[in-house]
């Protein structure tokens, strides 16, 4: 009997039905809790003293309020991978002209050689010229993903001062291949997370909203489609086509929108026979604009918890195809494909390393910004 | 020295992350004796429930506090900060409870021997043998009929009044000196209300306890009550013996509470308009499936052949207790429930029209709904709730135009426009209710459906409420049909009366014949124990 039935709590804010003020016009600001006087904006958009509670409660998780952080700073810096890590320098003044071999691509003609072949800036002639009548701007890694190194020796060669972390079984950088690697992985990533759930929540809404024959027949097409054995699928398609980054996410889209379906789907058999849904189409509303203004907002605190975690199933799908090499095509910057390089190459502990450190700091990362979201979004903790 | 005396009583509760705390009693004193009903009324939010947790210190600590110099004494025990195991010991044995709502008191997984055990075990260590017989005799106490056999039943195969009763045998197991009845009939049917409160007279005359009973309904203290508390904003502001708070009421908040009650009359109109809408055996029949094959076996009859017919500008009351299907009648005759029969609006015939065809005659039949807290989407502002039908409909020409519109309407139901920027948590559930008949209005229908647009609301803001329908009908001809269990807010609405049971009508007629000379026998019994709370003979 300690525990007090919930329906019997009494609620600590103040009585909202027992305003004597109901009956009389009320002036703006009556009835109003104090904070949320003249509203409350989060990135420019007003918001509800709900949202501002979850926001706070998000902040105070500072475990999640860090890893997001960390994690937008490092994916902040992936996506100019190409000022950071390039075999080009950024700027290069010669002659009293400016050059931006980043934006365009110089023939060695341009830049008072001989040959009308694209310059190559490690080539010490090119370099000398240029520094003779000017400078070259280098990015801090003077390598891309796919720049072999010129000097000789055995490959994977270890972490020098040249290659910070050595370069892996074809001479190229690895740190350069690790920043474009982690781009691409985090990029899939998002487009793989925003396109499955995107058509997860239009289809759990669908069968959630109608219910009946229509979710019965599409539950049952989901039972089938899922029971698809994913990975032969991928491995018998990689050998009709090249896949690419698109082709990839494709296919993967073909199986991953299941997710989130199931919670929608719920979410909206519950809600359909809100009140205030019936009130709408008392009102006429179509039942799109149903489903959109009345019904979704109750479906995304399930998807918003969800998508850290589908960010990172999505992730790893990835790396874990790169690893088998059924992924992105050879060459690509990828680190599932270190992580293979690791494997094979025992003797060179730095590769594997890498990308062991690299992949476990990343996906950790967003394990800890999901459980953060996810209590912030917690009913059970944010009591509104 | 009184059996409970509670004196300076007060509870804040932390705010939330370090706001201020809010306080929900300030001080309160009563005291009650043996043989003696004290009620506490008050409306919601004035604390009366907070109040009766803490006689029992089952308030959600240390979340709740109380403040400096309360004191709850308990035959010279003092409660207020008592150690748990000296809690345990009078809670459910010398002081028990009744909560308000008999669907989430009872736990579902349980038997009635076991729930009633519990209690029988905890505090007298009775054997089973002992205690199975002594269940037997409360169940008999009760007035449970046919107890024997029912002892291996489950909450969910009894009914709301029996589910009440089986609490109340669980609150009296123990033969407790005080029964605190928090609410007891607020959830239940009017001839079950009557019941239940003639039990607890009986129970407390037979037992010798002091009966302590939170409620908002003034015609039940008045039926019951010795002495009678009235709790406003956390502080008691007025006591006395009953009769004499009913017959001279000295504070103001005591008087307007007695005053509130909805009275006059329905807005007068033409018996000779023309007939708006019409409706010819309705019938909603929901299937019953049994089965591997889902074959249909019955059909539960939510409405089964309901003829009506409502004048322009006329209400029609329609009075039900809870499953008697006046909610589905009003629901199929919008269209909004599937249903056999035919069904005429404005000379029309709607009852076979596809819903696509019907949505431009949405705008002249609206519903408003029962609870003002969920038929308002919480994540819309108050502009964007009221100013949905008129995109829908194409009412507004221009932003300006629709802004003036929505204006126009929260205007017309008390509101201040400046108020549509807000979202519906900011205001109460009479400010609520007032926006929900705005969203309606403002598409200047028709016909508008009330689905107890009252029951959810504190008694003086219903008689606002009320006063505020009257006053639209009368200024815009409208037309209702108003859906309700309480015949004193019907009364002061309907020109004409539909009585349903099971799904049928009953009895139909002027408000003032079925009132005064009901002719059913199940009228009689509603206005019995809606009138005068009494319960009739079974």
């Amino acid at each position: 009997m300690d525990d007090l039935p919930v329906t019997q709590a009494p609620s600590p804010e103040p009585p909202a039905t027992a305003d004597p003020t109901a009956g009389v016009v009320v002036p703006a600001g009556a009835g109003q809790r104090p904070g949320a006087m003249g509203g409350d904006f989060f990135l420019g958009r007003r918001i509800t003293p709900l949202t501002r509670r979850r926001l706070d409660a998000f902040r105070a998780n500072r475990r999640g309020f860090w890893s997001l952080w960390i994690f937008l700073v490092l994916f902040g810096i992936s996506l100019f991978a190409e000022f950071i890590a390039n075999d080009r320098p950024i700027l290069i003044h010669y002659d009293g002209g400016w050059y931006s071999p980043l934006f365009k691509d110089y023939s060695e003609a341009d830049l008072g050689g001989d040959l009308p072949i694209p310059a190559d800036y490690h080539d010490p002639e090119v370099a000398a010229r240029i520094n003779a009548e000017g400078w070259m701007l280098w990015p801090p890694i003077p390598f891309s993903y796919s720049t072999r190194s010129t000097a000789p020796g055995p490959y994977p060669a270890p972490p020098s001062t040249t290659n910070w972390l050595g370069t892996d079984d074809s001479g190229r950088d690895v740190l350069a291949r690790l920043i474009y690697g982690f781009r691409i992985s985090v990029l899939f990533g998002l487009a793989l997370t925003i396109a499955s759930s995107a058509i997860g929540v239009a289809a759990g809404a669908v069968q959630g909203y109608f219910g009946g024959i229509v979710d019965l027949g599409f539950q049952r097409f989901i039972e089938i489609w899922s029971g698809l054995p994913v990975l032969y699928l991928l491995i018998i398609l990689s050998s009709f086509v090249q896949p690419n980054f698109w082709w990839l996410l494709g296919l993967m889209l073909l199986f991953s929108w299941m997710g989130l379906v199931d919670v929608v789907r719920a979410e909206f058999l519950r809600a359909r026979n809100f009140d205030y849904v019936r009130a709408a189409r008392a009102l006429g509303v179509s039942n799109r604009m149903i489903i959109w203004r009345h019904v979704l907002p109750n479906a995304t605190v399930a998807t918003i918890t969800f998508m850290p975690f589908i960010l990172n199933g999505s992730i790893t799908t990835l790396t874990s195809l790169d690893f088998l090499g059924f992924g992105l095509p050879p060459g690509s910057p990828s680190l599932g494909e270190l992580l293979a390089q690791g494997k094979a190459n025992l003797q060179a502990p730095w590769l594997g390393l890498t990308a062991f450190f690299v992949l476990a700091l990343m996906l950790s990362l967003l394990v800890f910004v999901g459980e953060a979201v996810r209590d912030a979004f917690d009913p059970r903790k944010i009591t509104p | 020295m009184s059996l409970l005396e509670v004196r300076d009583l007060s509870v804040s509760f932390a705010g939330w992350r370090g706001a201020a705390p809010v306080a929900a009693v300030n001080g309160v004193s009563f005291s009650i004796d043996r043989g003696e009903t004290l009620a506490l009324v008050g409306e919601s939010g004035s604390g009366k429930t907070v109040t009766a947790l803490s006689v029992l210190q089952l308030l959600p600590y240390p979340a709740a506090r109380h403040g400096k110099g309360s004191s709850i004494r308990f035959e010279e025990l003092e409660l207020v900060g008592a150690p748990p195991g000296v809690l345990r010991e009078v809670r459910g044995n010398r002081i028990a409870m009744v909560f308000q709502e008999p669907m989430t008191s009872l736990n579902p997984l349980h038997t009635l021997e076991k729930q009633i055990g519990e209690a029988l075990f905890i505090h007298k260590r009775l054997p089973p043998a002992a205690a199975r017989a002594r269940i037997v005799e409360l169940l008999h106490l009760v007035g449970l009929s046919d107890a024997e056999n029912r002892l291996g039943a489950y909450p969910h195969q009894l009914s709301g009044g029996q589910r009440q009763r089986i609490m109340i045998a669980m609150a009296i197991a123990n033969n407790p000196d005080v029964l605190v009845a928090d609410e007891p009939t607020t959830a239940l049917d009017v001839t079950v209300q009557a019941h239940i409160l003639a039990l607890l007279n009986d129970l407390k005359a037979r037992l010798g306890m002091a009966l302590l009973l939170i409620t908002h309904d003034l015609s039940i203290v008045r039926k019951m009550a010795d002495r009678v508390c009235v709790m406003t904003r956390g502080d008691i502001v007025e006591a006395g013996r009953t009769e004499e708070v009913f017959a001279r009421p000295r504070h103001p908040y005591t008087q307007r509470l007695l005053a509130a009650e909805p009275k006059g009359k329905g807005v007068p109109f033409d018996p000779a308009a023309p007939v708006l809408v019409e409706a010819k055996g309705v019938r909603v029949w929901f299937p019953i499936r049994r089965g591997v094959l889902r074959r249909i076996k019955g059909y539960v009859k939510a409405v089964d052949g309901v003829s009506l017919a409502l004048r322009r500008g006329m209400t029609l009351g329609v009075v039900g207790e809870s499953g008697s299907g006046k909610t589905t009648l009003g629901l199929a005759l919008l269209r909004l429930q599937e249903s056999r029969g035919a069904i005429r609006f404005a000379g029309r015939n709607i009852a076979t029209e596809r819903q696509k065809r019907l949505r431009p005659l949405r705008r002249e039949m609206q519903i408003v709904f029962q609870d003002p807290f969920s038929s308002l989407s919480p994540r819309l502002s108050i502009a964007q709730i009221v100013g949905e039908g008129l995109q829908v409909h194409r009412l507004a020409a221009t932003p300006q135009e629709q802004r003036r519109l929505i204006d126009e309407a929260l205007t017309e139901v008390g509101l201040d426009p400046g108020a549509a920027q807000r979202y519906p948590h900011e205001f109460s559930g009479g400010q609520r209710q007032r926006i929900a008949i705005a969203r309606a209005l403002v598409l200047k229908p028709r016909f508008v459906v009330l689905d107890e647009p009252t029951s959810a609301l504190d008694m003086s803001v219903q008689a606002q409420i009320v006063d505020l329908l009257r006053e639209l009908q009368a200024r815009h001809g409208l037309t209702y049909l108003f859906i309700s269990h309480d015949l004193r807010v019907v009364r002061a609405m309907a020109h004409e009366i539909l009585v349903m049971k099971d799904g049928e009508i009953v009895e139909s007629g002027s408000t003032e014949k079925v009132m005064t000379a009901p002719e059913h026998p199940y009228t009689r019994e509603l206005m019995a124990a809606a009138f005068n709370l009494a319960a009739a003979p079974t």
